[in-house]
């Protein structure tokens, strides 16, 4: 295992402590005991330790796959390319002039010879100049050709999501804007053990996808991260903890504000709540919120992003046509508020616990 | 490698290059790489070796290795950003219009006659076979053919759209004869040429025209779109300027296979106008990617004119701020385009950077079918463009002093390609439609949910329009 140490140069640490380690998440324990036997060594990581294991990963088993981006070569800002460069070469893993549109067009040709690009952006912040890239390149690069050219080669990774202090330019999670988009995939992990499946899975799956990394995640979560090859199914969510009363619906840093939800929703209120994590924001498991709304008949979306118009919409929208005649309450949605991401009152911005909490019993209440 | 050894090493490589430049008469401008020296840490050459190079490297040198480095002499004093920029006291600018202009390229003047001074390496006499010269204006006049029937065809409704090539015949036909099928091309939209001439029928363009099934893309762009993976041309995207970047990083895919080919890429001089394009060079150039940058200067980008577009000397003015290499040639000169692509790619495989050529043009005809340009230029000017210096009638002549072709030939030929033509157009007509279900597919490589329940719902819609109920 590469050197997990060393201080990411802009953010020396996050101030959001997170809780330790859970043991949810059965079908996610599933997936890897079928593909690496019962007890795979396991090595203790934290996010950002896992997505460097799995970008190793990807360039050992497959010499036609190349990570590039701003500031990579020496690690990255976040320390997730650490050593990749000393491991693989020069030409294999390489820092690119400062243009996120050029990234992304430089990863697409690549990605249309077959290449398993991997590129990194450092902000998700940042990522709106390949905003045309994303949209109107790689999402139709198989459409429009009939399949004659493809991307499917391409992933793109970006830290995103609260950090406690990144305002307006370090904050934001656009995944909506990408969730809109036919063609892409969307994948948000949670932890280290999801980060690393997920991450692989998203670099070997034939379709573009951009990785969203929750930064806030990158050192403060930590868990038990198998070293062997595994992949986790892109498209499917994952019931971290079952329950009966009120369905949790949320992605990456949010998904550790539910479980506490969940906990303090039992302690105070002796309910149960089952707590699912998307993963992959599109194209997004219907199937399994569907079957746990139908369940529970009330469910809570939560997510960072402005509340207008987010993914929590559209999966009210899709719940309501598929659960109308189960649902107990209207559906609720904890998200960001709209405005542009703040700085001092992030507290205030961010769907809290004690936020979901209180719709919580709203819901049971309703 | 240390910054030092590194500029020392592209000093050398820049005098090797002057002393043996070429008798190219076109201007080609050889860069000082100077600029790039002290950030490019990773040359090329090392990556076999470079497991254990990284810039870390330098965090061990000595105090006395990075005054070296970074002190050359006691006045010329190393800026990282700008290597090897000496002093001086005086105040001076770069003039941002500079009175001299990159001279254009030219083998064959608009008569159709070679001039004298040109290189035996240039001729096409000494080099190019009697039989491909006439293939190559065969071809011109195909593409002119095809032009103007498919634009009628627009004009009587048969097709949606159509975007012709009139005046730039030789552009596309030059470079695509330069250069073998396995030379990758990204292409802007005004490229059919490269395609006829790498043996795209009359069919297949009428195909994709008219949106059927026998198209590779099942009628799903737009007409012109075209796109072939056995003719290793990438389908065209109507966004500018997009394919740019795109063709740098091909390229360095195809350096990392160790191909023996190159990326072409094709654009306007509108299109370099895009983020896109100065995103594209810079990371060719940082990268080295052996890719061939081709601007098409035609003059306008639909109604704004060339001067509106920007104010240095054209495109090729800019290959010297990203260091790449560049050419600026008569894009209506058949043979200085030939030549010039032939030449640039040999200089892209021989130093594995990429190169930028600028092919001086007019559009002939209006930007697409939706547009007519009479509203924003002069008749006369166009006339003036389009009879006097067509590349059709450049070549026509060449041909003729060497009793290769002659009007008759001329007529007869066009007449053939006319009838060719409208039969490919005829059946690609009568062709059926790509099925419905191709709506929903190639979306992703397999149909996900959501497209597979809103599949179901299509058809279920259709069912029940069939059967009218109570809303009727």
């Amino acid at each position: 295992m590469s050197r997990m140490g060393g201080w990411s140069r802009r953010y020396l640490h996050a101030t959001r402590t997170i809780a330790n380690l859970y043991d949810y998440g059965l079908q996610v324990e599933q997936k890897i005991q079928q593909q690496l036997g019962n007890s795979p060594e396991r090595v203790r990581m934290n996010l950002f330790g896992a997505i460097n294991h799995a970008l190793a990963t990807a360039l050992e088993t497959n010499d036609r796959a190349v990570v590039f981006g701003e500031d990579v070569a020496f690690g990255g800002v976040f320390r997730c390319t650490t050593e990749l460069q000393q491991r693989f070469g020069g030409h294999r893993v390489f820092n690119t002039p400062l243009s996120e549109q050029g990234i992304v067009g430089f990863g697409i040709g690549l990605a249309v010879q077959g290449f398993h690009a991997i590129a990194e952006i450092q902000f998700a912040d940042y990522i709106f100049p390949a905003f045309d890239q994303l949209v109107n390149e790689a999402a139709k690069y198989r459409y429009r050709s009939g399949g004659l050219f493809d991307c499917g080669g391409l992933t793109v990774r970006a830290p995103c999501g609260a950090v406690g202090h990144g305002g307006l330019y370090h904050s934001q999670s656009p995944e909506a804007y990408f969730c809109h988009t036919p063609g892409l995939k969307v994948v948000m992990p949670r932890d280290p053990v999801r980060a690393k499946g997920l991450l692989l899975a998203s670099i070997r799956d034939r379709n573009p996808v951009i990785f969203l990394e929750p930064k806030i995640l990158y050192r403060s979560s930590f868990a038990q991260v198998p070293l062997e090859d595994y992949l986790l199914p892109l498209g499917k969510a994952e019931v971290v903890q079952s329950g009966e009363d009120v369905t949790l619906i949320g992605w990456g840093a949010q998904v550790q504000v539910l479980c506490q939800v969940a906990e303090r929703a039992k302690e105070k209120m002796n309910l149960s709540c089952e707590v699912v994590d998307m993963m992959t924001l599109l194209p997004y498991d219907l199937e399994t919120i569907a079957q746990s709304v139908k369940k529970t008949g009330r469910v809570l979306i939560s997510h960072e992003a402005p509340i207008t118009n987010g993914l929590g919409a559209e999966l009210a929208a899709a719940l309501q046509e598929q659960c109308f005649l189960y649902l107990e309450a209207p559906i609720f949605r904890i998200c960001g508020y709209d405005t542009p991401f703040p700085l001092a009152n992030e507290q205030y911005y961010l769907p809290s616990l004690d936020k979901c909490l209180d719709a919580v019993q709203q819901l049971i209440h309703y | 490698m240390a910054t030092w050894q590194h500029s020392s090493e592209m000093l050398k490589r820049l005098t090797e290059r002057i002393q043996s430049k070429s008798s190219l008469s076109c201007h080609l401008r050889s860069l000082a790489q100077f600029g790039q020296l002290c950030l490019r840490r990773f040359s090329w050459s090392q990556h076999c070796t470079s497991q254990k190079i990284c810039q870390s490297g330098f965090l061990h040198d000595s105090h006395s290795l990075l005054l070296r480095r970074y002190s050359a002499s006691g006045s010329e004093y190393y800026f990282p950003g700008a290597v090897g920029a000496p002093y001086t006291d005086k105040l001076e600018l770069i003039a941002g219009e500079k009175e001299g202009r990159v001279p254009c390229f030219r083998i064959m003047n608009e008569y159709g006659e070679i001039s004298s001074n040109i290189a035996k390496e240039y001729h096409p006499d000494h080099q190019m076979e009697p039989s491909v010269m006439t293939s190559m204006y065969q071809h011109m006049l195909k593409l002119h053919v095809m032009d103007t029937m498919l634009y009628s065809a627009q004009r009587q409704g048969r097709i949606s759209f159509y975007m012709t090539s009139f005046g730039e015949e030789a552009t596309a036909i030059g470079s695509a004869a330069a250069l073998e099928t396995a030379d990758v091309i990204f292409g802007q939209y005004r490229e059919q040429g490269v395609l006829l001439w790498r043996g795209f029928t009359y069919r297949d363009f009428c195909n994709q025209c008219c949106g059927n099934a026998l198209e590779p893309a099942k009628g799903r762009q737009m007409p012109v779109h075209y796109g072939s993976k056995e003719l290793n041309f990438v389908t065209i995207s109507s966004p500018l300027a997009t394919q740019i970047p795109q063709a740098s990083g091909y390229a360095y895919g195809m350096k990392l296979s160790n191909s023996k080919n190159i990326t072409v890429c094709y654009f306007g001089e509108g299109a370099a106008s895009e983020g896109d394009f100065h995103a594209a060079l810079n990371f060719a150039a940082t990268l080295e990617c052996p890719v061939l940058f081709i601007c098409r200067n035609n003059g306008y980008a639909i109604s704004t004119p060339a001067k509106e577009q920007y104010r240095g000397d054209g495109i090729a003015g800019r290959g010297l701020a990203y260091g790449i290499d560049s050419m600026r040639v008569d894009g209506n000169d058949l043979w200085a385009v030939y030549f010039a692509v032939k030449e640039g790619k040999r200089r892209i495989l021989q130093t594995s950077r990429p190169l930028l050529l600028e092919l001086l043009t007019y559009r002939g005809g209006h930007h697409s079918t939706s547009d007519d340009s009479s509203r924003y230029r002069q008749k006369n000017e166009i006339e003036l463009y389009s009879e006097r210096l067509s590349p059709l009638r450049r070549m026509k002549r060449f041909l003729a002093f060497r009793n290769c072709w002659n009007d008759e030939m001329d007529e007869k030929y066009i007449e053939e390609q006319r009838k060719e033509l409208l039969t490919a157009l005829e059946e690609a007509e009568k062709a059926p439609k790509a099925p419905l279900e191709d709506l929903f597919h190639d979306v992703y490589d397999q149909l996900t949910p959501n497209l597979e329940r809103q599949k179901t719902m299509l058809f279920e819609f259709l069912e029940r329009e069939k059967h009218p109920t109570h809303f009727s």
